[in-house]
């Protein structure tokens, strides 16, 4: 039943996409018709502007090209996203990111397709870019043969398509793109997509001309290179009495800079468009955040939470979701607490194994890859293996019994497999937390955090003799490589938070709500559980947060695609949760001292009630 | 309808409002009262003259240096940093020798362009051309804002303890249980338009400043008196300033604010710092919002004559245009069936109804009002006192339900200039079942010469409603209204169930054999 799910919810996801694609397809019709106008407009002759030449085959075969673009720039977008992003604790680990066979294939493709979009940008704007060969006579006049000559506007053009798109998929790893993110409010996708629409239209401009002022000095430098290649792989020759370009005189022309960035935006902005429109759709009503809302919005679904089924007379609905959330955030207290115990431990160890040692007391080589970015989605085999570089495999000898006991309980009481059992989200397959890829993502992502994490590399560093570590850390670009970046790994322990949230949200909500609509007292019986999981986990994130670079904020970012909210979302977790708690102590008040609960426990709750939090 | 007719007549002078008890509001004489007040914890004194201000101007201190040769270049990075476009065109323009002729005759005229264009702009929406400073005078709840000492006022919602925004653009937070006194003060905490507590929270206050949003993390068991500035979290956006007005959401987890120079309102997720803005055409920027205590509302006036009530699942809006002028202030009733709201330049307040459904279940259907009913007209009245007439009515600055849903507070303007026309409160009794009705209660008066500046009802107060008035003096009162509610509306989702109400009559009036007559 659960494969069926998922693949039910993966069909979902892709009719979204499918959806999203459509419409970016629709949407280029009056991008290249603003790009046409925009490459043609002259300061001095603005009328002319408008008075082009009509559309000729070349353009309507370009515009074709640009369709299949598209669609290939949005199945890429499919394949490759994710919920949970990837962290890269160090600088080796981003490189191997970067240099990894899936990224590369990535790279290639978007390569290929800057050559493409460019080669329309070129064919549309006609005139001196429209062909990559012309007739030319050679020579002083005595032998005046015609042949063919490199038209050098045509190909600097295509070299600024590959160039962009090459460099547009190298910040997509760096900024995790393809993170898809959930907005802070629900609004209808056809005012999202106005609302940020202006944004990507400035990124992508400001994208466009940095990337076109790298491009530029590349050029200069190695242009030579694939002109060569060209000339002698086409049979073209170099017309000597035209200024080659890359010289500075060359690359100086204004209005070959103009058309090289308007053609560099319009590929951007075509991309990130499809970008936007995908993140959109796809991002519409989850299962948890459907939970979360329903307990906000809805009283009929909530009566229907708070119902007892028919024989019997069990809550089947609430437990199913009350015990999916408290699983979820048992999941995270156990996580927290994992980690503390590592950091301490590590601190502790060290000291004791080399006490005088003349590295910092905190380890440096440290690294840690979380797999998810290269986790595949395949239909049917849920537990694909890890193949990222830099993920010790788990039954590795070096794996130390800690490690062990740190997977083994997450495996099997994984938060996703059987989210679903409760009869009326069933009825409601498609409104489900419908990243099906995501929990795979999440579950790979669990394990990477318990499998690469400190005590793999710190066995490993007690392990090996001193001396290699001593001569490692006195190398300077090793120690700049593997040295961990802060708070990164705080990062990535909460990078699938969003879903912790939804669920605390939905919890505290319903158990509001149930103060005045819970005709059976069904919550009543689960209130004491609820109470000492949060409670637990407020524990586990205060001594979170009490860690070095845990509760230092991240710089915010500047514009760009990528999107920056999971580096916030330990905060929003911490947040929320407080929120959560105190949801849930200003309804009930004083009632609450008839629950069952620890001495402990009642004491950190009284903290609660009398608002000293 | 109710008129200010009906109402009982004001004070003799040195007579102030004590409490409302037995259905009627007693008054003393204004020593016995500030003797009485003064041995409240809660009751505060501002003396103008024992805030430090600070003569610090707006523009930069450039004028107090020394001037010295730069090079033109220099000159030009320093204006196009500090004045943007428009000031790198005023350096050109104005050093007419040093650059060639037509490229200070071009750059001066596109500055003209440039004024003309802004002067067009400003013709469409004349709030434009305020500086931020009047800007915030204008669209302040407080009345007279720019000479009020007591900028701001808040109390927490759950727990008893209020914050309040001074002159001297300090906030202090007051706790009766607690000996400390915060003072908060921060770099960019100036001009400080609005305070509210987060609710579901203890710690979290933001504060709308001049420039950006403020949220201060005020650990409410730290001993601390001075909170660095690093407990409080900047929010800014660019274009989004001054910041008006500031509410967050019921359940605690969302922050809308407003700036009138910006069109769009923000929607904040604090804890990340990231926002959404919410943008719609028309308007020409937002100054005052309001959210419904159901959370399922969100009222956003413009500066213009049209406001807009935002549903907050989906976030799409009704228009509301109205006839005279733009919408001064708005109240929502505790299940936020009902909005109250009043226009600029019109005496009387109109409620809008939202949704004939029974009280806990808040409507989520598009379906709003057709129109605006009248329900109260408080157009100028003449009261024959032993002082000779007094006019009371006109215009209404801000609105004030009580969280149980029985008073309502409403600041009327009056006449600066005149002196029988003083500003002055009026509380009216609402009935909202079986249908919706007004009553009055009365005029709430300080002591001689203070004005009323702003108002704000106690969210949790046991026995009845507890109204805080801030005086043009400095001076910080609480107005008690002892009375037993009527059916209080239970609501399933925010605001605390009100609990039992206490049978023991407050101390200070034991001599009195009743404290209310129930009502209906």
């Amino acid at each position: 039943m659960y494969i069926i799910i998922t693949y039910c919810l993966f069909q979902v996801v892709c009719w979204r996409a499918v959806a999203s694609i459509a419409w970016a397809v629709l949407l280029l019709l009056p991008i290249t018709a603003v790009f046409v106008i925009l490459s043609r407009f002259s300061l001095l002759h603005p009328i002319q502007t408008f008075s082009g030449q009509s559309l000729c085959s070349f353009a309507i075969f370009s515009l074709i090209l640009m369709c299949g673009v598209i669609i290939m720039v949005g199945f890429l977008n499919l394949e490759y996203y994710t919920v949970i992003p990837t962290i890269a604790c160090s600088k080796i680990a981003l490189l191997g990111q970067l240099l990894h066979p899936r990224q590369f294939v990535n790279s290639l493709a978007h390569c290929i397709m800057g050559i493409i979009v460019a080669w329309c940008c070129a064919v549309t704007l006609g005139g001196r870019y429209e062909t990559i060969g012309y007739p030319c006579t050679q020579g002083d006049g005595t032998d005046s043969s015609p042949q063919m000559c490199l038209n050098e506007y045509h190909l600097i053009l295509l070299l600024a398509g590959a160039f962009v798109g090459f460099s547009h998929s190298l910040l997509a790893v760096i900024s995790n793109i393809n993170y898809v993110s959930f907005h802070t409010v629900q609004q209808y996708k056809y005012l999202r997509f106005k609302g940020s629409l202006p944004f990507v239209v400035k990124c992508s401009a400001a994208q466009a001309l940095y990337s076109v002022r790298n491009y530029i000095v590349v050029y200069f430098f190695l242009g030579y290179i694939p002109k060569a290649w060209i000339c002698k792989t086409l049979n073209l020759h170099l017309n000597s009495s035209v200024h080659p370009l890359d010289s500075i005189a060359g690359l100086l022309d204004l209005s070959l800079l103009y058309h090289q960035w308007i053609s560099a935006s319009f590929l951007l902005f075509t991309w990130n468009i499809t970008l936007l429109l995908f993140r959109i759709f796809v991002t519409e009503f989850l299962a948890l955040q459907d939970v979360a809302l329903l307990s906000q919005h809805s009283p009929s679904r909530r009566c229907e939470v708070f119902s007892l089924s028919q024989p019997g007379g069990h809550p089947h609905n609430w437990n199913a979701i009350s015990k999916e959330c408290l699983s979820l955030l048992a999941d995270l207290t156990q996580r927290l607490v994992a980690y503390h115990d590592t950091v301490a431990t590590n601190g502790r160890a060290k000291s004791l194994s080399t006490g005088k040692d003349l590295m910092s007391p905190r380890p440096t080589l440290l690294l840690r890859t979380p797999a998810s970015v290269f986790a595949r989605f395949v239909v049917g085999t849920p537990h694909s293996p890890l193949t990222a570089p830099f993920t010790p495999d788990l039954d590795s000898p070096f794996a130390s019994p800690a490690l062990r006991r740190l997977t083994a309980p997450l495996d099997q009481c994984s938060p996703w497999f059987g989210t679903v059992q409760s009869p009326h989200i069933m009825r409601r397959a498609p409104k489900l937390w419908s990243t099906s890829t995501g929990e795979r993502r999440l579950m790979e992502d669990v394990r990477s955090l318990g499998s690469n994490g400190h005590l793999k590399q710190n066995n490993f560093i007690l392990n090996c003799p001193i001396q290699v570590k001593h001569f490692l850390a006195k190398r300077v670009l090793i120690m700049y490589l593997f040295n961990k970046l802060p708070e990164a790994s705080s990062q990535a322990l909460f990078a699938d938070s969003q879903a912790h949230i939804w669920a605390l949200e939905g919890l505290s909500y319903l158990v509001q709500a149930s103060f005045s609509e819970d005709q059976f007292g069904v919550i009543q019986t689960t209130l004491p559980s609820i109470l000492g999981c949060m409670l637990i986990l407020q524990e586990a994130v205060d001594r979170h947060f009490k860690l070095p670079h845990a509760s230092s904020k991240p710089v915010r970012s500047a514009s760009g695609m990528g999107d920056s909210t999971y580096k916030t979302l330990r905060f929003a977790l911490r947040a929320t949760l407080k929120t959560a708690i105190y949801r849930i102590t200003t309804t009930f008040g004083n009632h609450l001292n008839a629950v069952q609960m620890s001495a402990e426990h009642r004491k950190r709750l009284q903290q609660f009630l009398e608002y000293k939090e | 309808m109710c008129s200010l007719a009906l109402f009982p007549a004001p004070l003799a002078c040195g007579q102030t409002t004590l409490c409302e008890s037995n259905n009627e509001l007693l008054s003393g004489t204004a020593t016995d009262h500030r003797l009485k007040q003064d041995s409240s914890p809660l009751s505060l004194y501002f003396p103008r003259e024992s805030l430090k201000l600070h003569c610090r101007t707006e523009s930069s201190s450039k004028a107090a240096f020394l001037d010295h040769s730069e090079t033109l270049w220099m000159r030009s990075a320093a204006a196009w940093r500090d004045g943007g476009l428009t000031g790198l065109l005023n350096e050109i323009t104005n050093s007419n020798t040093e650059v060639p002729k037509w490229l200070s005759v071009s750059s001066g005229f596109t500055l003209a362009l440039l004024r003309w264009f802004s002067s067009f702009h400003g013709s469409l929406f004349p709030h434009l051309t305020m500086s931020s400073e009047n800007m915030l005078a204008e669209f302040s709840q407080v009345l007279n804002w720019s000479d009020c000492v007591v900028r701001a006022f808040a109390w927490h919602p759950h727990a008893d303890k209020f914050a309040v925004a001074l002159l001297d653009d300090s906030i202090k937070i007051y706790n009766p249980k607690s000996a400390t006194t915060p003072t908060l003060k921060h770099r960019l905490q100036r001009s400080v338009a609005a305070v509210q507590w987060k609710p579901m929270c203890a710690s979290a206050l933001a504060v709308a400043c001049q420039n950006c949003l403020l949220v201060w993390h005020v650990d409410p068991c730290s001993l601390s008196t001075r909170p660095s500035s690093g407990c409080a979290q900047v929010l800014s956006n660019p274009g989004h300033s001054p910041v008006t007005s500031i509410a967050w959401s019921p359940s605690g987890s969302l922050l809308v604010s407003a700036s009138p120079m910006d069109t769009a309102m923000m929607v904040w997720d604090v804890a990340s710092e990231s926002c959404v803005p919410l943008q719609r055409v028309g308007g020409g920027g937002v100054t005052f919002l309001s959210w419904s205590p159901d959370s399922s509302h969100v009222l956003a006036s413009t500066p213009s004559a049209l406001f807009r009530v935002w549903e907050t699942r989906t976030w799409t809006c009704e228009r509301w245009p109205c006839v005279k002028g733009r919408c001064q202030s708005g109240c929502w009733s505790p299940d936020g069936s009902r909005l109250l709201f009043t226009v600029q330049g019109e005496m009387v307040i109109y409620v809008l109804t939202f949704g004939d459904t029974p009280a806990g279940v808040p409507t989520c259907t598009s379906k709003g009002p057709q129109a605006a009913a009248v329900v109260a007209d408080l157009s100028e009245t003449t009261f024959n006192t032993a002082d000779g007439d007094i006019i009371v009515g006109g215009e209404i600055h801000s609105l004030s339900w009580d969280p149980t849903g029985e008073r309502l507070a409403v600041l009327l303007e009056g006449d600066p200039q005149a002196a029988d026309r003083p500003a002055i409160i009026a509380v009216f009794k609402t009935r909202t079942n079986p249908i919706f009705e007004l009553l009055p209660c009365g005029f709430v008066q300080g002591e001689p010469g203070a004005e009323p500046r702003m108002m704000q009802f106690h969210p949790n107060f046991q026995h009845g409603a507890l109204l805080t008035v801030c005086w043009s003096s400095g001076r910080i009162t609480h107005v008690p209204f002892y009375f037993l509610g009527a059916g209080v509306p239970h609501f399933g989702l925010s605001g605390s169930p009100s609990l039992p109400r206490p049978q023991e009559r407050p101390a200070d009036f034991a001599n009195q054999s009743l404290f209310t007559e129930l009502i209906s």
